[in-house]
């Protein structure tokens, strides 16, 4: 089969309105998980106006926050990536066109029931019919959000959302299995956190939620989170990269090698590095090791990986500023890798000490999810938006804007909260009043609201480039897709 | 086999998740299998009926209306109902319930926490938690009286200035002087929080109610 063939047929393969849905939808979770944030950050230093208010308590959307950033922005903005990319790569459909589509109602019906349920379950909590149910069927569990930390899907909606990733899973499989001989980079990761997604969302929403108590459920949830980040987040957002990279660039990826390296390094450590979320905590102390040996195994493993895409952008380091997309995927290495030194280091135990528990670990968090993963998607996004509708992005310099305020409004972010980290488990240490600690965080949280408005704002660029992009009138037959 | 589909799926997707499973969840499964989940009933303690008597006898219209009589049976009723609301209120995003053996934990807050502590049913899915705007309150119970509570959650900038923790006005009928059913239940899982230590609460003088009577 020649190379032409191959590229037609790509077109026939994919199901653009799919990408384009997923995307839309994913952007659209995105804005309103931003603006729980901004609630929660504005609560922080007292100027949340809309205190009070019990639809909007800033608790509650919190969970809006994490959970619409994981099922609503990252799941979405994936789910349309790989309609994209891997027909594209094992030259056979989706296992099913109808199934996709089902898949897309059923992944909006499962968010919008998962946001519903966080804000609006705890108000119906001590309702007679609620207390009657609970009786009935046993039930320990709130009607809202439940007991796990990124896993607070309603405990009503967690069935359906099983099912949903197992239809996931069923539908990109089958091109994958259908492809004979050895599989492309990309796919590996992509099969890998396929399987891992499922099984990390089955134990950690029944295990812990049903048969584990005490300090085995704290094993199990801690396996959850950093699963979720590293066997779901993780894997996809690499295999992207293993496909983008090159394709845009031209160039194979530098090392076979080394990719292979990474790809079975992170199979094999990261799974083991759950319980470094509970350190100190009641759980044996030798698994406490464990976990914070094989965090450290990991950082290794990913300095092969950033090392590999480095060497293959060598020569070409121009692009990586006139590129828009190029220039988001090695933004987010950048900050990939500057996550995983902090990695190294705050999970040590002497480092836990004082950083556990405050804004430090929260920068982290904005600076991986945020900084890594969405500049990504970002960048997948701006590299597939013109090709999906056929014409160039309306503004280049909307999409300039988007790129900078995104990238240093999350770097000021992280910076600020990483420092305030280390104050806050300064003065806690130091047995001052709890109020010390308020007190003193007030300036580090007014700069976070700053940076993260500036996020917000790249954002806005963003959607007003796209809406002016998609309806603007179609240029008269250049119905061929350019390639950027 | 290091490219291949088999190799992909059956060791890196389904072997390393067993074997981290294995290694990180079921080792500690079976280290506490002896340790049997303690039903909510069984956590009914002389300190919260103490203190759930107290709520009784202070705002006696508004218990009467939503518990009925201070018994155990209501008391682990609404001990569960606490957690509930505890849990869909994301106060544990605020607020841990662990005390480490470092940072001087202890001296500010009691003693370290323990496996036993945590082997209940209110403790499923455990509460550690990830993040202190607040402090831990896995010994708070005590510490503050019942009305002080009611004020805190009404509107907590009242009793601790500059205080960013959220008003919770839906817990009340209206005013901190009637906490409605979920009031009364948070209040109650709040004052259960520490009540089965032998110092509780850590650093007040605490009577029992019975002496009185
Ligand atoms: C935005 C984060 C935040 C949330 C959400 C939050 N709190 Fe707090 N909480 C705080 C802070 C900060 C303090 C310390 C200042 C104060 O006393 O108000 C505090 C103090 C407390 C105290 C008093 C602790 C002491 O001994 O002085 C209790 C009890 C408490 N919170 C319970 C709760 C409960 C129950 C919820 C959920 C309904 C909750 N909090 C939700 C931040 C939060
Ligand atoms: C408008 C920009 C944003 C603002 C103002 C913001 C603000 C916040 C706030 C206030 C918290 C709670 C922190 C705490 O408990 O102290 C939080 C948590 C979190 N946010 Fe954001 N956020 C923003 C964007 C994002 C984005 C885009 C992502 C992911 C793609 C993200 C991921 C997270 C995660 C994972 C947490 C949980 C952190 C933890 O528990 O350790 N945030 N954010």
């Amino acid at each position: 089969m020649s190379q032409t063939v191959a590229t037609t047929r790509g077109e026939e393969l994919v199901e653009l309105k799919l990408v384009k849905l997923h995307f839309l939808a994913a952007i659209i979770y995105l804005g309103l998980a931003m603006l729980g944030g901004l609630l929660m950050a504005f609560q922080l230093v007292s100027w949340n106006g809309l205190n009070g208010i019990e639809l909007l308590a800033p608790g509650r959307w919190r969970m809006v926050h994490t959970n619409g950033v994981a099922y609503g922005f990252l799941a979405n903005a994936f789910l349309g990536a790989l309609y994209w990319v891997v027909p594209r790569l094992t030259l056979h459909r989706v296992y099913s066109r109808a199934l996709s589509w089902f898949i897309f109602w059923a992944w909006q019906a499962i968010v919008i029931l998962t946001v519903l349920g966080i804000v609006v379950g705890p108000s119906l909590q001590a309702a007679d019919w609620v207390q009657e149910l609970a009786k009935r069927w046993n039930l320990p569990m709130s009607l809202g959000a439940q007991g796990l930390e990124w896993g607070e899907t309603p405990f009503w909606i967690d069935p359906v959302a099983l099912l949903g990733l197992f239809l996931v899973a069923v539908n990109f499989m089958a091109p994958v299995l259908k492809n004979k001989g050895p599989l492309y980079v990309t796919l590996w990761y992509f099969l890998a956190a396929f399987v891992w997604t499922f099984l990390t969302y089955a134990m950690g929403n029944l295990l812990s939620e049903y048969y584990l108590t005490g300090t085995s459920s704290g094993a199990v949830t801690g396996l959850f989170i950093h699963d979720l980040v590293g066997l779901f987040v993780t894997p996809l957002g690499w295999g992207l990269m293993y496909y983008f990279v090159p394709i845009i660039l031209k160039k194979p990826i530098w090392s076979h090698g080394l990719s292979l390296v990474g790809f079975w390094g992170l199979a094999f450590f990261y799974p083991l590095t759950g319980i470094h979320h509970f350190l100190y905590t009641p759980i044996p102390m030798f698994l406490q090791y464990g976990a914070v040996i094989s965090t450290i195994a990991v950082e290794f493993v990913v300095t092969t990986v950033i090392i590999n895409f480095l060497a293959t952008v060598w020569g070409e380091g121009r692009r990586v500023y006139t590129n828009l997309p190029i220039r988001w995927f090695y933004t987010g290495m950048l900050f990939y890798f500057l996550t995983c030194l902090q990695c190294a280091l705050q999970v040590t135990l002497t480092f836990q000490k004082l950083i556990h528990f405050t804004d430090w670990v929260v920068g982290h968090a904005h600076l991986v999810m945020f900084g890594v993963f969405s500049l990504w998607l970002f960048g997948v996004m701006t590299y597939l938006f013109p090709v999906l509708l056929g014409r160039p992005w309306y503004s280049r310099r909307l999409a300039e804007w988007h790129f900078w305020l995104s990238a240093a409004g999350v770097f000021v972010m992280a910076g600020d909260l990483i420092l305030a980290g280390v104050f806050q488990g300064y003065w806690w240490a130091s047995l001052q009043p709890w109020d010390v600690s308020i007190t003193g965080s007030h300036p580090f949280w007014v700069l976070r609201i700053f940076a993260g408005l500036a996020m917000f704002g790249g954002f806005l660029c963003f959607v007003w480039n796209l809406y002016k992009t998609w309806c603007e009138p179609a240029p008269a037959q250049a119905t061929a897709p350019a390639a950027a | 086999m290091f490219e291949t589909k088999g190799g992909v799926l059956f060791i890196a997707g389904l072997g390393f998740f067993a074997l981290a499973f294995l290694s990180n969840a079921v080792v500690p499964v079976l280290m506490y299998k002896d340790l049997p989940e303690q039903p909510v009933e069984e956590l009914v303690n002389s300190r919260i009926m103490y203190q759930f008597e107290d709520l009784a006898r202070r705002y006696p219209e508004q218990f009467k209306k939503y518990v009925g009589d201070p018994t155990e049976e209501n008391c682990a009723k609404l001990m569960r109902l606490g957690r509930q609301i505890y849990i869909g209120e994301g106060c544990w995003h605020c607020h841990s319930q662990f005390i480490r053996p470092v940072s001087n934990e202890s001296k500010r807050w009691g003693p370290v926490a323990d496996s036993s502590e945590y082997q209940n049913a209110l403790q499923r899915p455990v509460m550690f938690g990830t993040r202190r705007v607040g402090p831990d309150l896995s010994r708070e119970g005590g510490r503050h009286a019942n009305d002080w509570h009611a004020v805190h959650f009404f509107n907590p900038p009242v009793v601790s200035p500059d205080s960013p923790m959220p008003a919770y006005p839906w817990f009340f009928d209206g005013s901190p002087d009637k906490p409605n059913l979920r009031g009364l239940a948070i209040i109650t899982y709040v004052q259960w929080l520490g009540s089965w230590l032998k110092e509780y609460p850590y650093y007040e003088q605490w009577e029992d109610i019975n002496r009185e009577d």
